[in-house]
């Protein structure tokens, strides 16, 4: 699983002093290998016809400073192409980003798909312009979180690094 | 339970899907899956591509997608972008460019960060694409991260290697440097309505003429194409099944692939290696003795590791 490493080992020594360098591998080498931390990937996307992504790229933008692996698949998506993209990156969690009023209907459908396909598992967030009284009828509908304007990009990380286990045993074998 | 390699190649793409994410995450049970599918794979035809950011790899990808898809052959696309080596974080976007083929059943793509690995490529991307292979994609696409001038990973990975340029990325001697001009097996100069483009196509002959007559006796040819319009693109395939041709008629296809089975056989062992001494180290919690030891100069590291080698071989 450790292919390519003698790359790190090179460039390591070239820099650092030749023990250091072989120091600085190793613990590499145990940090990926011994705890088995998982990456947090994310699919951010946008369903429907608007093309506001300025509010979608600041949240990609910020979660990628978070560490996270971030997906992004531009605007004017269906929830098809969503919900393939998200089985195909394997990824753990989806933010789907709406300002056109059409989230009640596109929202739920990228969770229903995702559901008919057997990934019920990745959770699905939202965010946008979506007036208070949709809130309960979409977690009814299985988005599990919606982000109103305003909120901050420190409480969309916590929110996914709180939902999303990045430890333990592979899913795979779940 | 059917194990998650039989799912693979049942067609289960949620398997496949989770058997990559393992493979990323170097989560061990992963080898497990892999070595039950190695032998489905070696049917696939690999294609890299790479070139400097922004010259239109995912859009070349994109449309060479359609006329694959159109001659009936599956497709998978393995594309790299890369890793802050800040926070650990990475935007991956190349899937912009390809989402149109997200509801083809015949495509599948997956998006992966280099992950700190150098060389344009991620460390996992060989596995991935084995898994792939094993899908049973015809044709594998492999983007590489934008490339400056050194990241030739992907010549150890594809059966043809493409190279992207674009006019106006610098003076003739560019040209002439080492690195990625040397692994083409085709080279595309895309944006090739923009100005300078006809003086980087006689820049690039001459530099391809000069270069020293190639063992598989191929010579590499240079597509122009307008990738966003799509035009070049079909010139650009047909130029790939003619290398794919002359590749399988030479014997340098063989060759080729016994060095790339050789170079894969030697790292997986070197980190199996390696990996078990320092094992070994971490369970005698001897890192601080050692440290020390090397940093004192009571000891060297060469001497070092051939007694920890001669001890390893002594107790077996």
């Amino acid at each position: 699983m450790f292919r390519y490493l003698k790359i790190g080992v090179w460039s390591l020594s070239g820099i650092f002093d030749l023990d250091l360098g072989r120091y600085a591998l190793c613990s590499m080498l145990l940090a990926q290998g011994g705890f088995m931390n998982r990456k947090i990937r994310v699919l951010i996307a946008k369903p429907g016809l608007d093309g506001h992504d300025r509010g979608a790229k600041v949240i990609a933008r910020a979660l990628r400073d978070a560490g996270m692996e971030v997906i992004y698949t531009g605007i004017r998506q269906t929830p098809e192409q969503i919900a393939n993209a998200a089985i195909q990156e394997g990824v753990d969690i989806v933010g789907l980003s709406s300002l056109s009023g059409a989230h009640m209907s596109l929202f739920p459908k990228v969770v229903q798909i995702l559901k008919e396909k057997g990934a019920e598992d990745i959770i699905v967030f939202g965010g946008g312009i979506i007036p208070v009284d949709d809130i309960p009828l979409l977690k009814q509908a299985g988005i599990r979180e919606i982000f109103q304007p305003g909120t901050s990009t420190e409480d969309i990380i916590q929110y996914i690094q709180e939902n999303v286990k990045t430890t333990g045993i592979s899913k795979s074998e779940a | 339970m059917r194990s998650l390699a039989r799912r693979i190649l049942e067609g289960d793409i949620r398997a496949a899907s989770r058997l990559m994410r393992d493979i990323d995450d170097r989560i061990p049970s992963a080898l497990d899956a892999l070595k039950e599918l190695y032998p489905q794979t070696g049917r696939a035809y690999i294609i890299g591509i790479t070139g400097p950011p922004g010259s239109g790899k995912s859009t070349i990808v994109d449309k060479m997608v359609d006329i694959f898809r159109k001659e009936g052959k599956t497709v998978g696309i393995v594309a790299v972008d890369p890793t802050s080596p800040f926070t650990g974080g990475a935007i991956l976007g190349d899937r912009i460019r390809m989402q149109r083929h997200a509801t083809d059943e015949g495509v599948f793509i997956r998006s992966l960060a280099t992950r700190g690995c150098l060389g344009g490529l991620s460390r996992s991307t060989q596995d991935i694409i084995n898994v792939m292979d094993a899908m049973g994609k015809d044709i594998i696409l492999v983007e590489t991260v934008g490339v400056g001038q050194d990241e030739v990973e992907i010549v150890n990975t594809a059966h043809t290697s493409i190279v992207v340029l674009i006019p106006g990325l610098g003076d003739d001697i560019q040209a002439i440097k080492a690195g990625i001009i040397e692994i083409g097996d085709l080279f595309v100069i895309n944006k090739c309505e923009r100005e300078g483009s006809e003086k980087m196509e006689r820049d690039l002959k001459m530099v391809l003429e000069m270069s020293h007559k190639r063992e598989d006796g191929w010579d590499p040819p240079i597509f122009k194409t307008e990738a966003i319009l799509g035009k070049g693109i079909f010139e650009l395939v047909y130029g790939i099944y003619r290398h794919k041709q002359a590749l399988e008629q030479s014997h340098v296809l063989e060759k080729k692939l016994r060095e790339r089975a050789k170079a894969t056989f030697l790292e997986v062992l070197e980190t199996e290696v390696m990996s078990r001494f320092i094992q070994k180290i971490e369970k005698k919690d001897q890192w601080d003795h050692i440290l020390d030891e090397l940093i004192k100069r009571r000891i060297d590291p060469y001497s070092l590791a051939e007694k920890m080698m001669a001890e390893e071989l002594k107790d077996h």
